[in-house]
């Protein structure tokens, strides 16, 4: 869906969004008060400046806003692939996005997560991926990798990784699979407004993706495995 | 001196601890290897690639994990991630004096890509919990396969990354890079390239790691016994303070196309001659010149 015409659903009351190249940032408001916005188009790759412009407009809302929401409306790619990025090291610009993230919720702020396009890899991780709940649309894609490049890498036949993929959701792309796994807290149809106001008023109960991974028959190991090694005698 | 680059994981974990305090969760003979290998005809490991315990270091009780280079270089799978995420809930209990990561990873394993992905996202939720509640968590990275991928996020979410020489963080392996972007990217068959962009000295001198040691498991020990009084900060003020110095980071060498730019930018005179230092003089080299 086309970021606009997004922006104009999720907030029939109006919204004032700035964008600049790939980038945004703004407010929208709902019956339940305003929520701050930030995200990008285009299926941005995330690199250096990005992630650390993200992470000043999070530092920038829990210093000015204490407790309005956050929404994340990230497209992207995954992270910026290139010698210079590495170079400057583009792992402490997202790690340190995360822990903006992270302070916000500390604070008070809700964090939610809505992949309407594209979700890849580290621009996922550093992003969406942090909020309390990530929701996506049903036409988003998400993914690490595609198949051929997985065929490519793990030397594994692409037929036989297609054919395993009908019945597994472990490795190949596709909302569905990360809904099972539960990354995806849940797909938003019909009316987003009121999708979103529901998400505003989800109880807060931490990290619940491995429980729901293991209901969901997506990750049946995750959470057991975490808990037998939380809880082991040794 | 032992060679922390040419040891194994569990060598790592051995020889850092204080001698016969180590005991691990989830053996190898408790079997509780990856289903997800199996149906890809791809031989599973009895410990997915990590070892996960609690010790003692220095006679302070601290829980500990490390990733086996040797298996799937490291990378994290469904079982492999748990058993980290795991470990970090299990510090929110125990409270120990800290919690060592000792990190070797590409990243995530593409066999079971997305469960790795979420794995890893479970596991940066998890260190900033137990940051957020007061417990350090300290990462070494000198092994032959480096820090990479999601695992490289996860090492710069913590209090204070250890690194030798030998060492190399970054998110985007060289290898991807040059598959992805051409060999005129990135040429991952230069070394001395590959070193100076994500290696241990460079990662010093950004910033990026918070000591650098020589490849030897006892200096390794030495950095992390230092370490261990690390008083997490998750404060607006300090994320602000973080915010400033990556801003002046991005001013001051955004446009540097090569680490030897960014070394003499800092004000090292003859910066060519550091990849050929020693631990010990390549410090002193450098004093007072850190970005």
């Amino acid at each position: 869906m086309d970021i606009h015409t997004l922006l104009d659903q999720l907030f029939p009351l109006n919204h004032e969004v700035k964008f600049d190249g790939c980038y945004f940032s703004g407010i929208g408001h709902t019956a339940k008060g305003d929520v701050a916005v930030i995200g990008t188009t285009d299926a941005a790759p995330i690199g250096v400046e990005l992630a650390y412009r993200m992470a000043g407009e999070v530092l920038a809302i829990v210093r000015k806003f204490p407790r309005r929401p956050i929404l994340l409306l990230v497209d992207t790619q995954g992270q910026r692939l290139s010698h210079r990025d590495e170079l400057l090291g583009i792992n402490g610009y997202m790690a340190h996005l995360a822990k903006c993230v992270e302070l916000a919720r500390k604070r008070g702020h809700r964090i939610i997560g809505l992949v309407y396009s594209e979700a890849v890899s580290g621009g996922f991780l550093a992003t969406s991926l942090l909020a309390d709940y990530c929701y996506a649309l049903p036409e988003a894609k998400i993914r690490v990798m595609n198949l051929p490049s997985m065929a490519r890498i793990t030397k594994i036949p692409l037929e036989r990784l297609e054919e395993l993929s009908r019945a597994s959701p472990v490795f190949a792309p596709g909302v569905e699979n990360y809904l099972r796994m539960g990354a995806i807290h849940a797909l938003w149809e019909g009316d987003l407004s009121a999708c979103l106001l529901d998400a505003l008023d989800a109880p807060q109960k931490g990290d619940v993706r491995s429980e729901l991974g293991e209901a969901r028959e997506g990750r049946k190991l995750a959470r057991a495995v975490a808990e037998q090694v939380h809880h082991y005698t040794a | 001196m032992r060679s922390y680059y040419e040891a194994s994981a569990r060598e790592r974990i051995i020889a850092l601890l204080d001698p016969g305090t180590f005991h691990e969760f989830l053996p190898p003979q408790d079997r509780v290897v990856s289903p997800h290998l199996k149906q890809l005809d791809t031989p599973a490991a009895f410990d997915d690639g990590v070892i996960v315990g609690k010790g003692h270091l220095a006679g302070r009780p601290v829980l500990i994990a490390a990733q086996e280079g040797g298996f799937m270089g490291g990378a994290v799978g469904e079982v492999h991630g748990a058993k980290l995420t795991g470990l970090l809930a299990r510090a929110l209990d125990e409270r120990p004096a800290a919690v060592l990561l000792i990190v070797e990873s590409g990243g995530v394993r593409l066999h079971e890509a997305n469960a790795g992905l979420i794995a890893v996202s479970e596991i940066m939720r998890a260190v900033l919990s137990l940051r957020g509640a007061g417990i350090p968590v300290l990462v070494l990275d000198g092994g032959q396969f480096g820090c990479f991928g999601g695992m490289g996020i996860v090492s710069r979410l913590c209090d204070a990354v250890i690194i030798s020489e030998e060492g190399r963080l970054g998110l985007s392996g060289p290898e991807v890079i040059e598959t992805t972007c051409g060999v005129e990217e990135f040429d991952s068959r230069d070394r001395a390239l590959v070193w100076r962009t994500v290696g241990g000295k460079h990662r010093y001198l950004l910033g990026e790691a918070a000591q650098l040691v020589a490849d030897d498991i006892d200096a390794f020990r030495a950095a992390a016994i230092a370490a261990l009084d690390a008083k997490p900060d998750l404060s607006l003020e300090a994320l602000e303070a973080d915010h400033a110095r990556l801003g002046e980071r991005l001013e001051r060498f955004g446009d540097c196309r090569d680490g030897l730019e960014i070394w003499s930018r800092l004000g090292i005179d003859t910066p060519e001659r550091l990849p050929l230092l020693e631990a010990a003089q390549f410090i002193a080299a450098t004093a007072e010149r850190r970005a």
